[in-house]
């Protein structure tokens, strides 16, 4: 104690013969330091008051998929994936959502005081609703993963963007199907229903009673403002867990129907083989690493927040494994915040690379005890059922990143 | 209560179902007959039950095939090219008809699909605008093409088109009954 009095004393003298000098240590003020200002400033103007815009040094874009040009000559748009690699916790920006369409579509350009939903076919009060209407209804809020039934990854395949950019995750808002449905009153023998769109094509899928009663939503909203243009502005049905396409955009009809319709988007659905039919409806379990992922630099050996998302149609995420070994070793990731029901859910894994070369996976487990298969294992199931060599259905196989030495990230898909 | 027990039996006799569920919020109105032909465009796939009244030929349709515009990016023999192919592949296992290839007009297990198809999604950019005649030709010539049909005189028609046996019809797998909290093959561990 004395010497520290000893020590304060001798300081405090020192600090008087040095005045106007920087402070230093514990007892110094710190309010007299003062740091450059930023380089720049935004000034405000009406329109960023209005409605904000992101950093400039923030470029995340969304790119064409799957080969075909958006927009193409025509300004159709087609296939558009979301860049995963760059985005921050689970709800994926509406701008940058994916985009599936048909066949290449114009966006409609509808004026909501004219839209209307009409609910009819096998139903005792068959019914047309307004947008004013539909929002008078009691209304769910729930987060939903959608994924194109095109998120295949293959080995030409450089950055999570072009493996996995056909899936994102948003908060919904809207009027549960089955509220509608019991509104309208569904009459025996009314198994399936068929969901159109107003779009150019009338994109049609039909979706089977007992899901369209189970989960379905009419969604006016999406991530806390109405549903985007590109994501089915003004009405888009959300069917948890399906395939993309059933998530029938600009929603205009619902016709209660007796048989699987077999209508213009469900084409893709033909299959010659009920295996490959039941997997292709519903996504199985599934997850990607985002970070560290393809195309990306890692600066040295040392410590790293592994991330990534995992997904399934089968319901919630329960667990998620991580290797660093190339399957090896698996490790459990933390899940970060709640799993919800069919969304994304992020997860993160503590990591210390030594700076050799190595192979990270992740693996999502879903609450139905379905496990996210690596390719092989997917295809090697089939080998003694008649065999395949592609993974059946919805492609949910394990995404292997290789680190190299130097810190490069590489898709490992051989 | 008593206004309503005078009025349902008026409802029933509009045609309403006779066992209606009563709704709970009263939100919306109903429809009108003309309002439901006007809207409602899907086709019944087997037994084609919401086809309208109206007829064509292959003949006829190999014409509308050109004028129409659809062999500018189907190509002129189907073959295709900006759009999808629509005439079957020409390959070694005929007994196979998923081996022909993606192609709607003879994967399709029911022709009414074909019609339904057209009627939607055709031609680009002026979907809506076939008459229902020009909807029978186009699909009876899409049907002559890929051997489905030998006579390009053949008139097709709201009650024959059901009846076209396609090569896929009993040859294709039903969806599966989708459950909450069933896995969606059941057996299959991933």
């Amino acid at each position: 104690m004395a010497s520290d009095k000893t020590d304060r004393r001798d300081f405090l003298k020192k600090g008087a013969a040095m005045a106007g000098a920087a402070a230093l240590g514990a007892t110094a003020r710190s309010a007299t330091g003062q740091l450059p200002g930023p380089e720049a400033q935004i000034r405000g103007t009406p329109e960023l008051v209005a409605y904000g815009k992101r950093s400039r040094f923030v470029t995340s874009e969304r790119i064409p998929h799957g080969g075909r040009p958006s927009p193409d000559s025509f300004g159709l748009d087609f296939h558009i994936a979301t860049p995963l690699q760059d985005q921050v916790g689970l709800i994926t920006p509406s701008s940058l959502h994916y985009i599936g369409t048909t066949r290449g579509s114009f966006v409609p350009d509808i004026d909501p005081d004219k839209h209307r939903l009409m609910i009819h076919g096998m139903v005792d009060n068959p019914l047309v609703f307004t947008m004013e209407e539909l929002k008078r209804l009691p209304s769910v809020t729930r987060l939903h993963f959608i994924e194109c039934a095109g998120n295949r990854a293959n080995s030409r395949h450089t950055t999570v963007q072009e493996t996995h950019g056909m899936t994102s995750c948003a908060e919904w808002t809207g009027v549960l199907l089955s509220t509608l449905l019991e509104e309208a009153g569904v009459q025996d023998g009314g198994d399936w229903i068929v969901a159109e769109g107003v779009e150019e094509v009338k994109g049609t899928s039909s979706i089977p009673m007992t899901k369209a009663m189970a989960d379905c939503i009419v969604c006016y909203g999406m991530n806390g403002e109405p549903v985007r243009p590109q994501q089915g502005f003004p009405l888009r049905l959300i069917v948890p867990g399906g395939e993309g396409i059933l998530n029938v955009k600009w929603l205009r009809r619902i016709k209660v129907v007796d048989q699987f319709y077999m209508t213009y988007n469900d084409y893709g659905h033909l299959r010659q083989d009920a295996d490959d039919a039941a997997l292709s409806l519903q996504i199985g379990p599934k997850s990607v690493i985002t970070y560290p992922s393809g195309g990306q630099q890692l600066p040295g050996p040392g410590f790293y927040e592994v991330r990534g998302l995992a997904w399934s149609g089968g319901g919630r995420v329960s667990r998620v494994e991580v290797t660093t070994d190339g399957g090896a070793t698996w490790f459990d990731a933390d899940i970060r915040g709640e799993a919800h029901p069919h969304a994304h859910t992020a997860f993160s894994f503590n990591w210390t690379w030594d700076g050799s070369p190595r192979e990270l996976q992740s693996r999502c487990i879903d609450e139905l005890g379905s496990i996210q298969p690596t390719r092989e294992q997917a295809i090697r199931y089939w080998d003694d059922k008649g065999g395949t060599n592609r993974v059946k259905g919805q492609d949910n196989s394990i995404q292997p990143w290789r680190i190299d030495a130097d810190g490069g990230v590489h898709n490992a898909i051989a | 209560m008593r206004s309503l027990r005078l009025i349902l039996p008026a409802l029933l006799l509009a045609g309403f179902v006779a066992e209606a569920q009563s709704p709970t919020y009263g939100v919306g109105r109903p429809p009108t007959e003309e309002e439901i032909r006007a809207w409602d465009i899907s086709i019944s796939p087997i037994t084609g039950d919401e086809l309208p009244m109206g007829s064509g030929n292959a003949d006829r349709g190999s014409e509308l095939f050109l004028e129409k515009g659809c062999a500018g990016c189907h190509g002129t023999d189907g073959q295709g090219m900006l759009a999808p192919r629509l005439v079957k592949r020409d390959i070694a296992t005929p007994d196979d008809p998923w081996q022909w290839g993606r192609v709607l007009p003879i994967r399709a297990p029911y022709a009414p699909v074909i019609w339904d198809y057209i009627n939607r999604g055709m031609p680009l950019g002026a979907e809506g605008t076939l008459t229902a005649d020009e909807v029978y030709s186009l699909t009876a010539f899409l049907l002559y093409l890929n051997d489905v049909i030998e006579d390009d005189q053949q008139i097709i028609d709201q009650d024959n088109l059901p009846q076209i046996q396609m090569p896929n019809r009993d040859n294709w797998a039903e969806l599966p009954e989708w459950l909450p909290g069933v896995p969606r093959l059941p057996g299959y561990p991933y």
